[in-house]
């Protein structure tokens, strides 16, 4: 049985296997961004601004890392059947100058990384069920997928 | 702004007990009651900071603290600030006392805490940055305790042995208060052979979830002198405010930062203009701090408070750590309480119980964990979405 790819939560991501986005707000006279779009508002000088949806950069330098040793609790979803800890990157985006949150893809550990280094937006797998597997963005390091680790 | 009086305190001590939150909220109301010799049926308002982990009475946590001391009529507001709770429900009380609505008032939180890592309400919500965190990323409290961090590694050359020093530093402090959960001293081995929660903060440095409640019987000076307390311990400043447009800071619970594309680049932080605007209110400036008491939700997170509240320049707070300076006995100790390192976080009540420990330094009742001479203290803190909360008392 063919499971169905979807996202794990809509709107927020393109799908597009080579070049994902994230889907984030700009403020049309201001030129603030916001990701998710939803929550646009917090620069005061877009009161009454139109917010465009716009797509991201899919690249930027990595502000931080870190891992999460133990699984969180719900809504987190473990994927299989037993929980593997993981790697959390904080990415700042090269046009946006904002900060995004992702996973890490798995192979990837601490020790790979270092901040300043630049990183790219994959599409990759969060959790299945039966009939689907929801997607998520990730972080990699730029050239990740070309170099044929992914 | 116009200071009022802290008459009494009381606190329940913190721990994991399993009972209900009441329970801890009246015995604080009733020692801070008994220490301001100030009878229950003498306020006039009560401020409770809410629980959103204990149900419905969680929500109105002033009347349900009232209902438990007995209705006598007065006035009520509950508040909801999430860590930031118990200094929105002191500025409350402020306001009240200062608006000449009341003349004295009693401030009070508790919460009991379920074990491991916070979760956020159930339900599905798409649009709720709490919600879609722990879903798409799995990013805890921890994981944004962690990723600061990482950041004082990479920009300031911090390690983890001082990571490690601070929470030795406050469990050192710990050790001599009675309200404090955890009244082991700990040592760097220790803390370094305590399982890694988010790299590079082990177990033993990320604050606990406790059980526990504080309170405050608050008044005019007026009303103070009128009952012969001439010389009382003084709410001089109290920030509450938000977060100004764009922080750099990427804060829980969001999965992005605001953007400086639009405005040129960082400058002031959030948590910078918390201290800010409790010292302008205050008119008090840092140097003029004897102690603080700072919101350690990790032990390297104590370290950004050291440079928010403006002990030191950006990026110099191990400094200070390494030089001892912030241990008691030093120049400017920070959590004599022993912090969260030493209590495990209560929600609604901590705010406030960093007022208590304020309180007892300023009246040199402290024991082993009093800061000489103390004059003038800071607490700070901050609300998950972006509540402000530091109070400046003085005496």
């Amino acid at each position: 049985m063919t499971r169905t790819s979807v996202a794990a939560v809509e709107g927020l991501f393109t799908l597009d296997p080579d070049e994902p986005r994230l889907i984030g707000g700009r403020a049309r006279s201001r030129g603030s961004y916001f990701f998710p779009k939803s929550l646009a508002g917090s620069d005061p000088a877009c009161l009454g601004d139109e917010i465009d949806e716009v797509l991201l950069s899919r690249t930027g330098r990595l502000w931080s890392f870190t891992t999460g040793e133990y699984a969180p609790p719900a809504p987190y979803v473990i994927p299989g059947d037993e929980f593997e800890p993981y790697v959390v990157a904080a990415v700042r985006l090269a046009e946006e100058n904002l900060v995004v949150l992702g996973q890490v893809v798995s192979g990837i550990s601490v020790d790979d990384l270092s901040v300043g280094m630049e990183m790219e937006l994959v599409i990759d797998l969060l959790y299945s069920d039966d009939d689907h597997d929801y997607l998520v963005w990730k972080w990699a390091p730029a050239g990740y997928q070309e170099n044929g680790d992914g | 702004m116009d200071d009022i009086a802290i008459l009494g305190v009381g606190m329940h001590p913190w721990g994991k007990w399993g009972r209900n939150f009441v329970e801890y909220g009246v015995a604080a109301a009733r020692d801070a009651l008994a220490d301001a010799e100030v009878g229950w049926d003498e306020i006039q308002f009560v401020s409770g900071a809410n629980s959103v982990r204990c149900g419905y009475p969680g929500y109105v946590s002033a009347s349900t603290f009232a209902n438990a001391l007995g209705f006598t009529g007065c006035q009520l507001a509950s508040s909801y600030a999430a860590c930031a709770s118990g200094a929105t429900a002191l500025s409350i009380a402020r306001a009240q006392i200062l608006s000449g609505v009341c003349d004295v008032a009693l401030v009070v939180g508790a919460e009991s805490t379920p074990k491991g890592f916070f979760a956020p309400n159930a339900g599905e919500r798409h649009e709720d940055p709490d919600w879609l965190r722990f879903h798409l990323v799995g990013a805890t409290n921890p994981t944004y305790f962690a990723l600061y961090a990482r950041r004082r590694m990479e920009l300031y050359g911090d390690t983890s042995e001082d990571f490690a020093a601070v929470k030795v530093k406050n469990s050192r402090h710990g050790v001599f208060n009675p309200n404090a959960r955890y009244t082991k001293e700990y040592d760097a081995d220790d803390i370094a052979n305590s399982p890694m929660v988010a790299d590079p903060l082990r177990l033993l440095e990320i604050c606990a979830t406790s059980d526990g409640g504080a309170a405050l019987v608050v008044s005019s000076l007026e009303w103070a002198a009128s009952r012969g307390v001439d010389n009382p311990v003084r709410v001089s400043g109290i920030s509450t405010v938000s977060p100004t447009y764009p922080n750099s800071v990427i804060e829980l619970p969001y999965l992005a930062s605001d953007s400086w594309a639009a405005v040129g680049d960082e400058t002031m932080t959030f948590k910078d203009n918390i201290a800010a605007r409790a010292y302008e209110e205050a008119s008090v400036s840092p140097e003029d701090l004897d102690f603080a008491e700072v919101y350690d939700l990790s032990s390297a997170y104590e370290l950004d408070w050291y440079e928010h509240i403006g002990l030191c320049e950006r990026g110099d707070a191990a400094k200070l750590l390494r030089a001892g300076d912030t241990a008691l006995g030093g120049r400017i100790p920070v959590n004599p309480s022993g912090g969260l390192g030493a209590f495990g976080e209560a929600v609604p009540a901590q705010a406030i119980a960093q007022v208590c420990e304020m309180v007892w330094q300023l009246r040199g009742e402290a024991g082993r964990r009093q800061v000489e001479d103390a004059k003038v203290g800071l607490s700070i803190n901050h609300g998950m979405f972006g509540h402000g909360s530091s109070v400046i008392c003085t005496r």
